[in-house]
């Protein structure tokens, strides 16, 4: 039997109105892997996220979580969510808080005791456990909240934005509490604009725009995918230019720099050759590893999906 | 059935945490404490008045010391139904607002469970106020007069049920409008069950038909105050009801057929609560 995946969806939209949020999300998220869900501002990513987890009804279309349709009891007890500008009960000390959360989700009582002393440990917040929230810090709240979502040990986590308002310590310690559920074989699906984060923390990245994937990216694969190079070479005639394109796309020339996209830097000894063969000088050949945020606005486009 | 449990709970640590608890007691007793050294000094002069007076004076001092505990009670039911508005207007619309919401309704619950859990809590510190209040009332009666009303649990049950369905009404208004909002729909409510009471109260006095079926129409729109005549009704002695109106009194009084109707609209508007709330998008 094969594994279900961990969220699958199917043409989901979500009408506001007569405004389209999302318009036809179709994705697939794997078991086991962190996901990326990078889009511009109202792309729809918290929409998407609210339809998966019930919050939001579906226009129309269908999706499932762990294998099973949404909304199935047993399978929100597996889930861990932390909503973007969170918002806890502050009236409630951290300890109160993870108790409240932990019933919730029908975690027996020594269990969930050893586990909230567990998860206040390693959030740093032990010291902290008999202090209402309404006393914490933005990034103390956000540290309580991941503490809240990883209770249950869930099989799928939603991180709605964790690292806004933090500070670098802060987000050091999302991305390596993201490290250590994944080892444990922990789905995280993360929705976030901090591109440099989601570089680091995400097997796969899906590109969303008008609330439709534009794109599914596997990011190990990024660092040989596409390589961007820029040429300087001078006596190099516009003709032969278009013979650069069996190595590459995207081809341009302004004045004596010519820059490219490659797949493979295998390409770039043949590139030089080529250059050397059509009598031209060559300067300088620079391969540029495209980053997530060149592919990011190449994706969305410079306006940002508006 | 353990969610509901523990939302009820979370609702009275609330309660307490946010001082509401504290605010209502702290003025409820002072509310007592003015009420007992007020009835004091009325009973002193009530009795030197009444000692002038040699016919029916039983009467009489049974009259006034029951204007006076209906008076208490009154004020009493106002403050249960604005304390009512006042818990259920912010519960829903808040948490929903605020985003709290989102983390307890995606848990293995299910929406009427926040729903349910919130009204028992409701009930439950509303219940607690009304004991306090109207159990301080008629004890400081009874220690200074040795008086009790008749049908007192019946009437004070019927108050209890007026709170309760404010209570409820406000939940369904929050769950489906912003807290400002909910206030100002309960609390106008309230004000037209108020005026159709007095039309009607007018209309039987004068025996004008229409006023009185004016007031009924508004009773059926919202029973509120018609569970407070019930009320009176079942609490006044004898002469007042012979008598007529007094503004503690009441002479058009609603049949038990309205108490029936005031609780079945009040687990109807509690099933609209929980519909509201499953529908809405959070």
């Amino acid at each position: 039997m094969s594994i279900a995946p961990a969220i699958q969806t199917d043409q989901v939209r979500k009408v506001f109105g007569d405004y389209a949020a999302v318009k036809g999300l179709t994705l697939q998220v794997k078991q086991g892997e962190v996901f990326g869900f990078l889009g511009p501002n109202g792309a729809g990513k918290t929409t998407s996220i609210k339809m998966l987890l019930g919050l939001i009804s579906l226009t129309s279309g269908t999706a499932s979580l762990l294998g099973k349709p949404l909304g199935n009891r047993d399978v929100m007890a597996r889930i861990g969510f932390l909503p973007e500008h969170f918002r806890f009960q502050e009236w409630l000390t951290a300890n109160e808080f993870l108790f409240l959360h932990g019933q919730l989700l029908n975690m027996k009582t020594d269990e969930l005791r050893s586990r909230i002393a567990e998860l206040l440990e390693r959030v740093g917040l032990s010291d902290y456990r008999n202090r209402q929230l309404r006393t914490f810090s933005k990034g103390m709240l956000q540290r309580i909240g991941l503490a809240q979502t990883l209770l249950n040990r869930p099989a799928l986590v939603f991180l709605d934005e964790p690292t806004s308002g933090l500070d670098p310590v802060g987000r050091r310690l999302v991305r390596d509490i993201i490290h250590e559920v994944r080892a444990q074989g922990t789905c995280v699906f993360l929705n976030s604009h901090l591109l440099s984060e989601i570089e680091v923390t995400c097997d796969r990245v899906a590109f969303i725009r008008h609330g439709e994937v534009v794109r599914v990216l596997s990011l190990a694969s990024l660092s040989t995918d596409q390589i961007s190079v820029t040429i300087r070479v001078s006596n190099f005639s516009a003709e032969s230019l278009a013979g650069l394109s069996q190595w590459g796309k995207d081809i341009q020339m302004d004045g004596e720099q010519i820059s490219m996209v490659i797949q493979s830097d295998a390409s770039l000894p043949e590139i030089t050759r080529y250059l050397v063969a059509h009598n031209s000088q060559v300067y300088a050949i620079t391969p540029n590893r495209m980053s997530l945020e060149d592919i990011f606005i190449e994706t969305v486009g410079k306006d940002g999906g508006l | 059935m353990k969610a509901i449990w523990i939302i009820t709970k979370l609702t009275f640590l609330e309660a307490i945490r946010r001082r509401i608890m504290i605010a209502g007691l702290a003025l409820g007793t002072l509310f007592l404490i003015i009420y007992s050294v007020g009835l004091h000094f009325i009973l002193i002069q009530v009795g030197q008045t009444l000692n002038d007076v040699a016919a029916g004076r039983a009467i009489l001092q049974a009259e006034s010391t029951n204007a006076f505990l209906m008076a208490g009670l009154y004020a009493i039911t106002f403050l249960s139904i604005a304390m009512a508005a006042l818990l259920g207007a912010d519960t829903l619309a808040g948490e929903i607002n605020s985003g709290t919401i989102q983390t307890i309704v995606t848990k293995p619950i299910r929406r009427a469970d926040v729903v349910l859990g919130k009204w028992l809590g409701f009930a439950g510190l509303l219940g607690l106020y009304l004991l306090l209040m109207a159990g301080g009332v008629v004890l400081s009666m009874f220690f200074q007069t040795h008086y009790t009303p008749d049908h007192l649990l019946r009437g004070l049950g019927l108050i209890y049920l007026e709170a309760l369905l404010i209570m409820t009404i406000t939940l369904m208004c929050s769950a489906a409008f912003p807290a400002l909002a909910t206030g100002a729909i309960v609390f106008g409510l309230y004000g037209l069950s108020f005026i159709g009471g007095w039309i009607e109260q007018f209309g039987s006095f004068i025996q004008n038909q229409t006023a009185v079926k004016i007031g009924i129409i508004t009773s059926l729109i919202i029973p509120s105050e018609s569970l407070w005549r019930r009320a009176v009704f079942e609490m006044q002695t004898p002469l007042s009801g012979a008598l007529g109106m007094s503004p503690f009194g009441t002479i058009s009084v609603p049949s038990l057929l309205m108490v029936v109707y005031a609780v079945a609209y009040l687990l109807i508007a509690l099933i609209f609560s929980i519909h509201i709330f499953q529908k809405r998008d959070l």
